[in-house]
């Protein structure tokens, strides 16, 4: 899940020259950083839930939880427990 | 007493956090009419000093040009001061309706709506034609007042790489199952002085089934050939579905803007547009001088034609001094420092020297990307514009940058 959101960054967010200059990890500030700007980020919160069958409410889609891929996984994990259970 | 200590304090903690960050805004307050060259009072109780101008949206130099002027005077005379009013309910004059006709003719469309600004015209239209089936896929750079105006707007949002067609395409298939698809750009990009490859987007629009919305408020009166806008640069003239423009650039410069585009949407905008049904008509003398504008850019391309030539000569002069600049095809020249504290230190150096200019970083731009924006003028003439390179080369000198490029700007500085 970690690597496919990462690709999606890559490709949603960065041009090419940024993506091959940039390294991109689970810890990488996003929003803070302006790689994403919170304007923007809608498409990448349709595309976890497209992919994980999960609706993240839009008050739980703020800025600080999509800052880091780790952070977006913490909240895409809590809605697909909720989803399992 | 409602405003506890607590509170004020909490607002004061706010503001320093402003101040440390740096991006503390400040007033500089001009002692002239706008103009090329202006009398500025800076810092706060420090003498005027008369500087050159690079940093005003007065394209064609019309914000006290005396025919204008005197249009307004005359509309104060016979027409009032204020309208005390909404337009639908006893705001609109001959002059509101006038104006709204010339606009459509100059811009190439159906029908005008005046706003009392063009960020309202932003911040009504969405919200007054779309709903919940619909889609609106905007650039990522567009002006914060659209910005705003989406957010407004029930509609599903999605966002494009600036400028980039491949990537708009994308979202163009991904949202096939939408009713309407809008498409949204700036004609000019006002802090990269780019243009929309508009032509391109119309393709696309066709191919994909989508509506067109330009926001041409830096363009508007100059880009063209004949200054109608972008989409006359790029012989799209006619084919655009909403168009939003500001009177408050080079169109005089003083307030108010439109929606201009097709007879339906134009009319939903005056029984829905929130900002247009609850705000005051725009004030008869500056309708009437936005009037005279239209009448005096209709006449001759005289004006534009100054800016395009000393907005060539300035692009070529800045960079064979050794600056970085953004690419465009505008009067918006960026030249690029890349590092905040540079862009405001050059900017407070060029003051010194006689030149009024502006540093802007994250977040207004993207983080390293700060730069100065230059604006020319119509107004400009040589000895101002080759004053202004002097000192731009020496400010350059003294930091050492001129013929950088931005790895080696970056190096020295930061970013």
């Amino acid at each position: 899940m970690k690597e496919l959101i990462l690709e999606y960054i890559r490709h949603e967010y960065l041009d090419e020259d940024e993506a091959a200059d940039m390294v991109l990890d689970d810890r990488t500030p996003l929003i803070s950083s302006g790689i994403v700007d919170s304007f923007s980020m809608v498409s990448l919160k349709r595309f976890l839930e497209k992919k994980n069958g999960i609706n993240i409410p839009d008050e739980e889609a703020t800025p600080q939880a999509f800052d880091t891929v780790a952070s977006i996984m913490v909240l895409v994990n809590k809605h697909l427990a909720k989803k399992g259970a | 007493m409602a405003y506890a200590s607590t509170i004020k304090e909490a607002f004061q903690a706010d503001l320093a956090g402003i101040r440390e960050k740096g991006i503390y805004k400040e007033e500089r307050y001009i002692h002239s009419p706008q103009a090329a060259h202006i009398q500025v009072e800076y810092p706060r109780g420090a003498p005027t000093r008369e500087v050159v101008n690079l940093c005003a949206n007065n394209y064609l130099g019309l914000s006290s040009h005396p025919d204008v002027v005197a249009a307004a005077h005359r509309a104060l005379d016979e027409r009032g001061y204020g309208m005390s009013s909404v337009r639908f309910i006893c705001g609109t004059q001959d002059v509101h309706r006038q104006l709204e006709e010339k606009l459509t003719e100059f811009l190439g469309t159906e029908d005008t709506i005046l706003f009392a600004s063009c960020l309202d015209a932003n911040a009504g239209v969405f919200e007054a034609i779309l709903g919940p089936d619909d889609v609106m896929i905007s650039d990522r750079l567009v002006h914060a007042s659209i910005v705003d105006g989406i957010r407004l707007c029930k509609a599903m949002h999605d966002t494009y790489k600036h400028a980039d067609m491949a990537h708009l395409e994308q979202k163009l298939q991904e949202h096939q199952d939408r009713r309407i698809r809008l498409i949204i750009t700036d004609g000019v990009f006002s802090m990269d002085g780019d243009l929309a490859p508009l032509d391109q987007i119309v393709a696309l629009a066709e191919q994909y089934h989508a509506m067109v919305f330009l926001d041409d408020s830096h363009a508007t009166g100059f880009i063209g050939k004949t200054g109608r806008g972008v989409h006359e640069h790029f012989g799209v003239f006619g084919n655009i579905d909403i168009i939003t423009t500001t009177l408050g650039k080079a169109l005089g410069g003083a307030s108010g803007g439109c929606v201009s585009g097709r007879k339906e949407i134009v009319e939903l905008c005056r029984q829905r547009a929130r900002p247009y049904l609850f705000s005051n008509a725009v004030p008869p003398p500056i309708a009437a001088a936005s009037l005279k504008v239209l009448e005096i850019l209709s006449a001759t391309t005289e004006r534009r034609d100054k800016l395009e030539a000393n907005a060539n000569f300035w692009r070529k002069a800045v960079v064979d001094a050794g600056f970085v600049i953004k690419d465009g095809d505008s009067p918006i020249v960026p030249i690029m420092l890349f590092n905040a504290k540079l862009a405001q230190d050059v900017a407070r150096d060029l003051f010194a020297e006689g030149v009024y200019v502006v540093g802007f970083f994250f977040p207004v731009v993207a983080a390293g990307q700060a730069r100065i924006r230059t604006q020319l003028s119509a107004d400009h003439d040589m000895p101002m514009l080759q004053r202004a390179l002097e000192s731009f080369k020496k400010v350059g000198a003294t930091y050492g940058i001129l013929g950088l490029d931005k790895k080696g700007i970056i190096e020295k500085f930061g970013s």
